[in-house]
């Protein structure tokens, strides 16, 4: 009895991501890229990704699960690498969508002097973090991302330290635009993205990644794990134009703080108190509306 | 438009540093004096206007002492199509020529001594993904403790990096090679990128009347970059995962241009030749070599000082040669074998140190001689850290190594005198 060969669909072979690529399941890139795809309508990105698990989702040469242009960085080097990429196509005329796609470890550490400068010179970019809070294609340690009282394998008593606040560096940079992304708020996340692609210069997305393997959650709970941080304001939708005016896109809803830490192994540490990141969230929420009283984006 | 990107306007062109009166260089009158710095952001400048009616020209500029003028005479450079992006890094300086050269422009920088350090994944980088960028290393000594003047520790410590190296002894020499670099790593037999050395404030930093390129002309040497392999749209992952095997091939392939390198760079030479009416040196440089018995090797501007003291030793009947070694990567064994013929002793000079083994000039060159027996090769490391090299410690290096019936390990030439 012989198999038939799969063949993918032409149009998928021609999208962001294309089919029998090797993400985890339930890992949040598989939805983020689909949904980029989705948002970009056809337009085919130039993808500039550093060292994280979005190159090791390409597979080994000389085949690639990315269906656009791609150039695989160092480590710290997506910002500049998409730099020349674009001026050079700026330079010819072309009206090219450059993209840098990045993990936390790319991002929060040790591409932070080059995606600032990058920031502060307004280059052309869409500058897309998914960030799953952890060093995942490497094992799982901790990064500048990784909440307080989570365990890693570098923290394996529970990482004493709070969460970097990336979105407050990145409007520090007073750059057109920058946002969260979740992957369990599909209109928001389309509008954000089409948002951004109609802008010009450094355009930053965040996108809470859910990491089934780092996480040590189930697989099938990422979508619903996502929806549970932004209900219970650990994870708050907003957008900053011009890193000063802000728009708040959902608000908490009640949910309690357990129903996304039960879930979550990597949660079970001795440094885990409950109170303080309570205390946290509230404070956050407080800073964030007040930003967005004192100083709102246009409506809607 | 960016500050600083507007002050060229056609000829005449302003170099920065010279005096009032000489500030003015019209470019039909080809004689100029000029700092090694100007002429090689000049060059530089030159090659990626050539550029223009390709995909243009691109650079990452970042400051260091004492290559800093050349990124700002290029950030000063009007170009038709290119842009100079002032980074915060010579990491991201590289990242942007990476980036730029991917999308298909003419793509350049320079560098010196701990920057080049920075660099260095980089620099790694742009070899491996076989991009042709050219980068001027002003030699300098790495540091700390910090000190700014010339050693060629800093660009010999990139040797692995899958770049080609040229050591140049003079201003001239630096223009006409950053040119023929160019044009050697744009051939598709090649599409590896290189490295142009110069010493520190010895030429960066002096002037001299150099004979300086016209547009017209090197339009005419460096035809429209075309790179094979540039983003074109399709579904192609640059530089992703690669299994053992692959990466042999890529190695191989690489060594493979690396071996085209010295038929590719003849030809560039001739074809300088034909454009601007001079014949720079190639791989090497042998002189006095052919009935010599001993010969001194010595690279940049070390050159032009044993140059001298082998002709007042000529004059004198002393049957005594030297080599300029100009290109390093790759590194011309047979050139070397050649060139030495039947020399009884070899010297040579290395203003750089390689802690744990020696002169990195001299491990490349018996390694080069190793099929010559009953040769003596004998290490000088010589000038570090940027001391003089003058012709009295070069006759005192002759005269050591004339007197000795055996090599020793590399001889600490100012610690010793």
């Amino acid at each position: 009895m012989t198999t038939a060969p799969v063949t993918p669909h032409e149009a998928r072979c021609d999208g962001i991501l294309r089919p029998g690529n090797t993400n985890c399941a339930g890992c949040g890139m598989s939805i983020g890229l689909q949904w980029l795809e989705q948002a970009l309508e056809g337009e085919r990105p130039t993808l500039c990704i550093p060292a994280c698990c979005g190159i090791v989702t390409a597979g080994t040469f000389p085949t690639s699960a990315y269906g656009v242009p791609t150039v695989a960085c160092t480590f710290a080097s997506a910002a500049s690498v998409a730099t020349g990429v674009s001026s050079v196509y700026a330079m010819n005329g072309e009206d090219e969508l450059t993209v840098c796609w990045t993990g936390d470890g790319g991002t929060y550490d040790i591409g932070v002097a080059t995606w600032s400068a990058a920031a502060e010179r307004n280059e052309d970019l869409l500058y897309i973090c998914y960030d799953n809070e952890i060093y995942g294609n490497t094992g799982g340690q901790r990064s500048s991302a990784t909440p307080q009282g989570v365990k890693t394998s570098t923290t394996s008593e529970g990482k004493l330290e709070p969460k970097k606040d990336i979105m407050a560096l990145v409007a520090a940079h007073r750059v057109p635009y920058a946002a969260t992304l979740s992957v369990a708020h599909r209109d928001d996340f389309m509008r954000k993205v089409k948002t951004a692609r109609q802008m010009k210069g450094f355009r930053f997305l965040l996108m809470l990644s859910p990491c089934p393997t780092g996480w040590k959650s189930e697989p099938g709970d990422s979508v619903d794990l996502i929806d549970t941080a932004v209900r219970c304001g650990l994870f708050p939708l907003y957008e900053v134009y011009g890193g000063r005016r802000y728009r708040i896109n959902a608000r908490p809803d009640g949910t309690p703080l357990e129903d996304y830490i039960k879930r979550q192994r990597r949660y079970r540490s001795a440094t885990l108190d409950l109170d303080a990141l309570q205390a946290q969230i509230r404070e956050n929420w407080a800073h964030l509306e007040t930003m967005a009283r004192a100083f709102p984006a246009p409506e809607l | 438009m960016p500050r600083g990107a507007t002050v060229w306007s056609g000829p005449p062109l302003r170099l920065r540093g010279l005096k009032p009166a000489a500030r003015r260089l019209e470019i039909h009158v080809a004689r100029e004096l000029v700092t090694g710095n100007n002429a090689a952001g000049y060059t530089l400048a030159l090659a990626g206007e050539a550029n223009r009616k390709a995909r243009g020209a691109i650079c990452g500029a970042y400051p260091i002492t004492p290559q800093t003028e050349i990124v700002e005479f290029l950030r000063d450079f009007k170009f038709t199509k290119g842009r100079v992006v002032a980074v915060e890094s010579e990491h991201s300086a590289m990242g942007v020529c990476i980036g730029g050269a991917l999308a298909g422009a003419r793509s350049f920088t320079a560098s010196s001594s701990n920057g080049l350090a920075y660099m260095t994944e980089n620099v790694f980088a742009a070899g491996y993904y076989r991009l042709p960028i050219v980068m001027i290393g002003v030699n300098r000594t790495l540091g700390p403790p910090w000190n700014i003047w010339t050693d060629q520790g800093d660009t010999l410590a990139l040797r692995d990096a899958a770049w080609l190296q040229f050591y140049t002894e003079s201003h001239q020499d630096l223009v006409d090679t950053i040119l023929l670099a160019f044009r050697v790593s744009e051939d598709p037999r090649v599409l590896l990128p290189s490295l142009v050395a110069e010493d520190g404030f010895v030429v960066s930093h002096t002037q001299t009347v150099v004979d300086l390129p016209e547009q017209e002309q090197v339009d005419r040497y460096l035809p429209p970059l075309d790179l094979p392999h540039r983003l074109r749209g399709k579904g192609v992952t640059v530089g992703g995962m690669i299994v053992p095997h692959d990466t042999e091939r890529h190695r191989m392939e690489i060594q493979a241009a690396m071996d085209r390198v010295p038929q590719v760079l003849a030809e560039a030479i001739d074809e300088f030749e034909r454009v601007f009416g001079r014949r720079p040196h190639g791989t090497l440089s042998a002189e006095h070599t052919e009935d010599a018995e001993t010969v001194l090797i010595a690279c940049n501007t070390m050159v032009r000082t044993l140059r001298t003291v082998v002709k007042r030793r000529r004059e004198r009947g002393q049957k005594i040669g030297l080599i300029k070694a100009k290109l390093f990567r790759p590194f011309p064994r047979q050139d070397y074998v050649r060139a030495i013929g039947s020399a009884k002793r070899v010297g040579v000079l290395d203003r750089n140190h390689s802690p744990g083994s020696g002169g990195i000039f001299w491990t490349e060159i018996a390694t080069s001689l190793r099929e010559k027996p009953g040769l003596l090769l004998q290490d000088y490391l010589v000038g570090l850290g940027g001391g003089d090299v003058t012709p009295a410690i070069l006759d005192e290096i002759l005269d050591d190594l004339n007197a000795r019936t055996v090599a020793s390990e590399p001889v600490w030439k100012e610690v010793l005198s």
